[in-house]
């Protein structure tokens, strides 16, 4: 019989425990692994050993946690730069699996992994999935991209360590990722929320209900996404719905979870910890303030990474979940600061976009922004289908329909942005992440 | 002649191309078109159409991911002499009823031409205009 772990009456998987560590054992665990790790950076990566020296840090300043501020960044160009293997610490015999990322312009970011540190991963990837209430009697359908993307064979590794059934079903071929679904009994998914909403769409199209399904739990990542998003995905599914957060240069998805009480994500800071700062100074924010996430890996032995700027904006929760983990949580990010776009001099975020466009009932979730250039003149347009009910046969209704929609934008971004209505099935269904700006400016 | 007519409506995108596409998916469905209209915004436009079998034709426009709405709209026989029409605004304004837009029909009936005609109160005006 399947235990249920981690439950109201105190019970802890033993896999969870770390996750509930009474605080100051926390910190010495960090303290004492942040110093290993500065020793191991320093020794024998170049680039940490050059930038801790133009600062003056040497590994032996590093005696806590509380002196992780004086350590350099580190940018994602650091890793372009030193492509493909300048950040590795140990020998390429050590490496038991690459990655890379897509990079959209000129060469990918190479990571890699020990055979400890896919174990750590793992291991992060099972104590998130424990978060989310799944057990080794679960069937996991795993719908992110196999191959170098960490998301597919990172949430393949956690499920199976769990002792999860695993359906390997990558992306694509949305009938056939139903069909699995179904057929295959799968009672949670792991994909981008946005794939899981073309998922839905399918099966409606299909005349099948997903609420029918035995799917009770939806694994969502590697993109941002609303709670309008949430709601819809959880009503229309009839799922629940966790965020997984996670980045390639940190380790992949498992960086941190939502637990049952879905306010916030847990950052498995054991691993991976957190700092906020101003995104322009760099300077260290306190607990509560907003500003750009930046992480430092704690237990990583093939490519320790000081201090990463994830570009992610979001503020630490230092107040007590509870569920009862002492890890802290991070509001979930919401935005980039390199997402953001400025237009007429003010800056926008496409998820202010998203939010505004959810809190018009007719609106569905596929929308894009289109930035261009008329006459020196940048413009932005919101392109959106609509659900099905809403394309009625009145041109004026549309046209106020449309209108009340540029008023829900104008309301939150305050700039007036136009709103294009498409017809359905118009905008691009990703399988992946869901590109939801298209930047047409020539500058 | 008066009857109560099921017309499709097409949301499309005004851009060439888009009403080619109606156009081709009824034809290749062997739907028959007896007349269409086309009401067009900046950026979209509906494409309004009476045709011999309305349920294919909306049947093939979504199999081919077209989405389209049966609408119900009044087919009224217009006499072919000045005040005609006239004599059925007249009717339609007795009775309350607001024309929504309305169109005509390519081919008519006892060789007087016919309007399509879309009201609130599809019911109601079928009665009216009787």
């Amino acid at each position: 019989m399947d235990c249920n772990w981690n439950d109201k009456h105190g019970a802890i998987n033993p896999d969870s425990a770390i996750d509930f560590l009474p605080r100051e054992q926390l910190r010495a665990l960090q303290s004492q692994r942040l110093s290993a790790m500065v020793y191991l950076a320093y020794e024998n990566v170049p680039l940490h050993r050059k930038r801790m020296d133009e600062l003056g840090v040497k590994p032996s300043d590093i005696k806590s946690i509380d002196d992780i501020s004086k350590l350099p960044f580190t940018q994602k160009t650091d890793l372009r730069d030193t492509y493909p293997y300048g950040l590795f610490a140990v020998p390429l015999s050590e490496i038991v699996r690459l990655h890379a990322s897509s990079g959209t312009t000129g060469k990918p970011i190479v990571v890699g992994y020990t055979r400890e540190d896919m174990d750590v991963w793992a291991g992060a990837l099972k104590r998130c999935l424990l978060m989310f209430g799944l057990t080794r009697s679960d069937i996991v359908q795993v719908s992110f991209g196999y191959g170098l993307f960490t998301g597919g064979l990172g949430l393949h590794g956690g499920a199976e360590a769990l002792g999860c059934t695993v359906i390997p079903a990558s992306g694509g071929n949305s009938e056939r990722q139903l069909m699995m679904l179904k057929d295959f009994g799968a009672t949670a998914m792991a994909c981008t929320p946005s794939y899981f909403i073309h998922l839905i769409d399918t099966a409606q199209k299909l005349g099948l209900d997903m609420r029918q399904f035995p799917i009770k739990v939806g694994v969502f990542g590697a993109e941002p996404w609303s709670d309008q998003m949430r709601k819809y995905i959880e009503q229309n599914a009839g799922i629940e719905a966790f965020d997984i957060y996670g980045l390639s240069e940190i380790a992949g998805p498992g960086v941190g979870g939502e637990c049952r009480e879905h306010n916030g994500i847990h950052i498995l800071e054991d691993n991976f910890y957190p700092e906020i700062v101003d995104p322009k100074t760099g300077e260290p924010l306190p607990d509560g303030e907003e500003g750009e996430l930046v992480l430092t890996t704690l237990s990583k032995r093939a490519m320790p990474i000081l201090r990463y700027r994830t570009h992610d904006i979001t503020s630490i929760i230092a107040e007590p979940c509870p569920c009862g983990r002492t890890v802290r949580r991070i509001r979930r990010i919401g935005r980039r600061s390199d997402d953001m776009f400025i237009i007429r001099g003010v800056n926008v975020f496409p998820s202010q976009i998203e939010a505004a466009l959810m809190r018009v009932a007719e609106c569905s979730p596929h929308y894009r922004i289109l930035l261009e250039r008329k006459r020196d003149l940048d413009s932005v347009t919101v392109e959106v289908e609509l659900n099905p009910d809403a394309y009625t046969d009145n041109i004026a209704s549309l046209e106020a329909l449309r209108k009340r929609i540029q008023a829900s934008i104008m309301n939150i971004v305050n700039i007036k942005i136009d709103v294009r209505l498409v017809e359905a099935g118009k905008i691009e269904r990703s399988e992946g992440k869901a590109k939801r700006v298209v930047d047409l400016r020539k500058i | 002649m008066t009857e109560i007519l099921k017309q499709v409506s097409v949301f499309i995108e005004n851009t060439p191309g888009h009403l080619r596409k109606v156009c081709s998916v009824l034809a290749e469905a062997g739907v028959n078109l007896q007349t269409l209209s086309v009401a067009e915004s900046r950026d979209y436009g509906i494409v309004r159409i009476i045709a011999d079998s309305p349920d294919k034709a909306a049947e093939a426009l979504s199999a081919a991911g077209i989405a389209s709405k049966l609408v119900e709209v009044v087919a009224v026989e217009v006499a072919d002499r000045p005040g005609a029409l006239l004599a059925i605004l007249d009717k339609a304004q007795a009775g309350g009823l607001n024309v929504e837009y309305m169109y005509a029909m390519t081919r008519g009936v006892n060789g007087n031409p016919l309007m399509i005609m879309r009201f609130g109160d599809t019911a109601k005006a079928a009665e009216v205009l009787k």
